[in-house]
């Protein structure tokens, strides 16, 4: 028996060695240019629209950006015209990480500034297609006078999308439908203008062959593709020498430890780049942890990031994918319920954060996960609703 | 093992358990690294890499207790990713819950422990099929709690044991708080094997009947061993939770990487044989080995090879040497 074991255990091990340590994670640093073929996902028109709208002067409320279209075609809601009270309904794909739960709290609080809004119905997919499509089903069937969507994932969710359509008036926000029956489709810029942005802060704050990592959370990720994409050409027209791009499965361990090894391998790096901030944190500490000053870097609009870029004085820049779009679908259903035009495609601005303007967004007394820039600093229930004090 | 009793015990711990292999290997590497990254000797570095590889020794130690008695702790993973985890709920910020729940994760190292040893012993489960399922049971009740991403967040008094030190420090600048932390776990475990439990444990792992015949209380010992192994983990999730912040990841594949640290220290899989401080070595050794892949740009997919290499070798020598 006790050799068996030792047989088996031996066996699991070897099994495991594969899969148990660090997924495979270096891109040979020999490979020219240093940052990899092109994403399969990049679309040069994509690209350069977005690269466009990064510049253009939005319509609207400019106090107001979740009000706001960029480069807006309108479109004609006068058959959806009804009177209230209203039910407004929801299918979300989930509440599964800190961006989403922001979000979900500003839809929330910009339902209840509208007295016409009789009920709002929610349902929680759970991040499930196969739950989505059925909860999308069960809303129609409650009587909605509109149906808001966020998809899980772009595909799958089509044909239930296109169902709605036939019954209600339907508003699609954040992740995308492949079919034009929604009355319209509300995103910020996208992703090409993210990765750009960060991008491009590097190639001007970092010296000429400067050595810049670059951190990604996964691949496959069309969000997340395109912002990886653009900087990619960003730094492939730069002098920067990219010495490495890595996955961090968006987890702050695995993220310290591959920037300590590259400190370690490289003597120092001088810029990081990423393609969501949540790890941002854990990349800086790395440098402290290392007696190295923490070199121009990437992060997004997480309290945690913005409060130790104000503390530590870094030279840091935050692309934003603003959780303040979460409270533009329901501005557009009351819009479209009342007859009123509205933007379609809705492209809402996707506001940076620099040095400059920083202090607007620290707020000390909220958690560190909370999303700057969520345009709720006015809706009720603030900061308590957010978990602020 | 019966012997042991009857020969002088310095004589045969030093034939049979022999640190020199790893020592000797720990000293090649040692020497290819000052070649390669002669800075790695700067006392502040070498400090640094210290705090790194303090957890993985700290875990290889624990497992070294449940080894030796014959067993195998593959829970142990999984185990640091749910402390971590419940700590960051726990505290969720708050500093003047991080001492209770320092508290409440070393309880529930010693539950873990104590939940693997009983089942192993009382109901007669071998130990990879009990900490193969406390491991999953882990896994699983960690993602079900926490919807697929973790809540909370651990504060700086938290964290202060796994990332800061004593600072001012002349010569070293910073005596990192984990490197007294492993010192101490260090000593308690060459204390305890160097004890009248030392040498039982060693009797029961090499042949539990004999053990037995002899009056040693097995399953008692065995039970004691995985209490330790969960103890030690626990210390290794704070110090691990206070490096890397709240992770998902942090406890991934860990058993594999302390069984594999162990072993290549000397210890036989199937218990009896083999030194704590082998197995500690084994640890440095194996760090010390990942700093050097690192180094020369090779630490992906190769750090796993090599880790499959080394379990084989390893098991390979101590089955010749035992025949």
């Amino acid at each position: 028996m006790r050799l068996f074991s030792v047989l088996v255990v031996t066996g699991m091990l070897l099994a495991a060695a594969g899969c148990a340590s660090d997924a495979p994670t270096e891109t040979p640093v020999s490979k020219s240019p240093a940052t990899g073929e092109q994403s399969k996902f990049f679309v040069q028109a994509d690209y350069d629209r977005e690269m466009a709208l990064r510049t253009a002067t939005p319509q609207g409320p400019s106090d107001k950006p979740w009000e706001q279209a960029l480069d807006p075609q309108w479109a004609d809601t006068a058959k959806y015209k009804k009177a209230g009270p209203y039910h407004l309904c929801f299918s979300n794909a989930g509440v599964g990480n800190p961006w989403r739960q922001v979000g979900i709290k500003n839809m929330q609080a910009e339902v209840s500034l509208h007295a016409e809004i009789k009920t709002f119905s929610v349902a929680d997919a759970e991040s499930k297609d196969d739950k989505q499509i059925s909860d999308i089903n069960d809303l129609l069937g409650k009587g909605c006078d509109a149906l808001i969507v966020s998809p899980n994932t772009t595909a799958t969710l089509t044909p239930a999308v296109e169902l709605a359509c036939a019954k209600v008036p339907v508003i699609v926000f954040d992740r995308g439908v492949n079919t034009k029956c929604p009355v319209t489709f509300i995103n910020p810029i996208g992703g090409y203008a993210f990765g750009a942005t960060g991008a491009e802060f590097l190639t001007q704050n970092v010296k000429e062959r400067g050595k810049v990592l670059a951190l990604r959370i996964l691949p496959g990720v069309d969000v997340l593709e395109t912002r990886w994409s653009a900087a990619k050409v960003a730094f492939d027209k730069s002098k920067l020498d990219v010495v490495g791009v890595e996955f961090t499965d968006g987890d702050p361990a695995k993220t310290k430890s591959i920037v300590t090894n590259y400190i370690q391998r490289f003597g120092n790096l001088d810029g990081v780049w990423m393609d969501a901030g949540a790890t941002a944190v854990a990349a800086a500490e790395a440098f402290e942890d290392a007696g190295k000053p923490i070199p121009p870097m990437v992060g997004e609009d997480q309290q945690d990031f913005l409060k130790m870029w104000q503390d530590k004085k870094l030279n840091a820049i935050a692309p934003t994918y603003p959780t303040f779009q979460w409270r533009t679908p329901i501005i557009a259903a009351l819009r479209i319920l009342n007859g009123e035009k509205v933007a379609n495609p809705w492209k809402l601005p996707q506001p940076t954060i620099t040095s400059a303007n920083l202090g607007q967004f620290v707020q000390p007394n909220m958690p560190p996960l909370h999303y700057a820039m969520c345009g709720c600093t006015s809706l009720p229930g603030y900061p308590q609703t957010w978990g602020g004090k | 093992m019966t012997a042991e009793a009857t020969l002088p015990s310095r004589w045969r711990f030093g034939r049979l358990t022999g640190i020199g292999p790893i020592l000797a290997l720990l000293a090649v590497l040692l020497m290819v690294i000052a070649i390669r990254q002669p800075s790695f000797y700067d006392p502040p570095s070498l400090l640094a890499f210290l705090k790194r590889a303090a957890p993985l020794v700290i875990l290889a130690a624990g497992q070294y207790f449940v080894i030796v008695a014959g067993d195998f702790d593959l829970s142990v993973g999984s185990l640091v990713t749910a402390e971590v985890v419940i700590a960051a709920r726990l505290i969720d910020g708050d500093p003047a819950m991080t001492w209770p729940v320092v508290a409440l994760m070393i309880g529930f190292g010693l539950m873990v422990g104590l939940a693997n040893g009983l089942i192993t012993t009382a109901l007669r489960v071998p130990s990879f099929i009990t900490t193969l399922g406390m491991y999953l049971i882990l896994v699983g009740a960690v993602y079900t709690w926490t919807g697929g991403s973790p809540r909370g967040a651990l504060t700086e008094e938290f964290r202060l044991l796994g990332r800061r030190g004593i600072e001012g420090i002349p010569f070293l600048q910073q005596l990192p708080y984990a490197v007294l932390v492993l010192a101490g776990i260090a000593t308690i475990a060459v204390v305890l094997m160097r004890s009248d439990f030392g040498k039982v444990l060693l009797a029961v792992g090499g042949n539990p009947r004999a053990a037995a015949l002899s009056g040693a209380r097995v399953n008692l010992m065995r039970v004691i061993a995985f209490l330790i192994s969960g103890l030690f983990a626990a210390v290794a999730a704070v110090l691990l939770g206070g490096f890397g912040g709240v992770s998902f990841q942090v406890g991934a594949g860990l058993e594999f990487t302390a069984i594999t640290a162990v072993v290549l220290g000397g210890v036989v899989l199937g218990g009896g044989r083999g030194s704590v401080i082998g197995a500690m070595l084994g640890a440095v050794t194996l760090e010390v080995l990942f700093t050097l892949l690192n180094l020369f740009g090779v630490s992906g997919a190769l750090k796993s090879a090599v880790q499959g290499l080394i379990i084989i070798a390893a098991v390979a020598i101590g089955r010749t040497r035992r025949n």
